[in-house]
């Protein structure tokens, strides 16, 4: 369970990631086509991991840009990120 | 605004206490050359920029740096969590232990605050990225020096990770310097 959860949250860092760089790229490179389309596909299957990962696990993102929440309220629920045991 | 997102830009996992390697971890949490230093120079600098590149870019790796603000301190956090009171007085950390026990403050080791002094926002763009750059270059340099001083490899991890942050975001302001060069001289023939 865990490990799945943590493969998935992975898997979203490592394309955030690219999204990051392209995005950095692209404010100082705003006419390079490759650049915008690599970025339109990674914010693409970005989205799509998200919307996976909140169904399974709860909000990833607070004041209402994530999936809703289930009742109780599961934003409060640990692991926090610098929680060392099981999240990073 | 901002938005939280619940995870790290990129994992920060220490299992073992160090509050000796906290101490020196801590100036890039709150020193001159640290992550919220850095966040805090761009975010004020976006709002004069005379060209959209440079509003963006700054906009956009002052709030990276809020993230890797986050790393430090967990980085801080992890290394003091577990470590009992002996442990700090053993490695002449009492004073800190005194007035902060076991939490993150943004401040260098030997416990002097974090200040807006360790940055500039001077109103012209080429003197301010010029400023950036010099920035990126001292804070690769200060993680190149934690590098030297940590043996653990849960530290090494995330210090070489922020380390290359450092040289891209360099990569970067280096391209919007030319730009903003370019604007300059087209400003001047009317």
């Amino acid at each position: 369970m865990m490990d799945q959860k943590q493969a998935l949250l992975d898997k979203i860092r490592a394309y955030e990631f690219a999204a990051v760089e392209l995005n950095l790229f692209l404010d100082t490179h705003p006419g390079n086509q490759r650049a915008v389309n690599d970025f339109n596909a990674y914010a693409a299957q970005i989205a799509a991991l998200k919307q996976q990962y909140e169904r399974i696990y709860g909000p990833l993102i607070n004041f209402g840009f994530g999936s809703g929440s289930k009742c109780p309220w599961q934003w409060i629920n640990e692991p926090w990120p610098w929680d060392v045991v099981n999240e990073g | 605004m901002w938005l939280y997102e619940k995870k790290m830009e990129y994992p920060v996992r220490i299992k073992n206490p160090d509050p000796r390697m906290a101490s020196s971890v801590i100036s890039q949490y709150g020193g001159p050359d640290g992550e919220l230093a850095a966040s805090l120079r761009y975010l004020n600098q976006r709002y004069h920029m005379p060209i959209p590149e440079a509003t963006a870019l700054l906009n956009d790796i002052g709030t990276e740096e809020l993230a890797h603000f986050e790393m430090v301190g967990s980085m801080v956090h992890q290394l003091m969590k577990d470590a009992p009171a002996d442990e700090f007085k053993e490695s002449g950390l009492g004073p800190w232990y005194a007035d902060h026990e076991r939490s993150t403050w943004p401040a260098i080791g030997t416990g002097v605050p974090f200040t807006a002094a360790y940055f500039a926002s001077k109103g012209d763009p080429i003197a301010d990225v010029t400023e950036d750059m010099a920035a990126e270059q001292k804070a690769r340099a200060t993680y190149e020096n934690l590098l030297d001083l940590a043996d653990d490899p849960d530290v090494i991890d995330p210090l070489r990770w922020l380390r290359e942050r450092e040289i891209v975001h360099f990569q970067r302001f280096g391209e919007l310097l030319n730009k903003l060069y370019e604007e300059q001289d087209r400003k001047k023939c009317y």
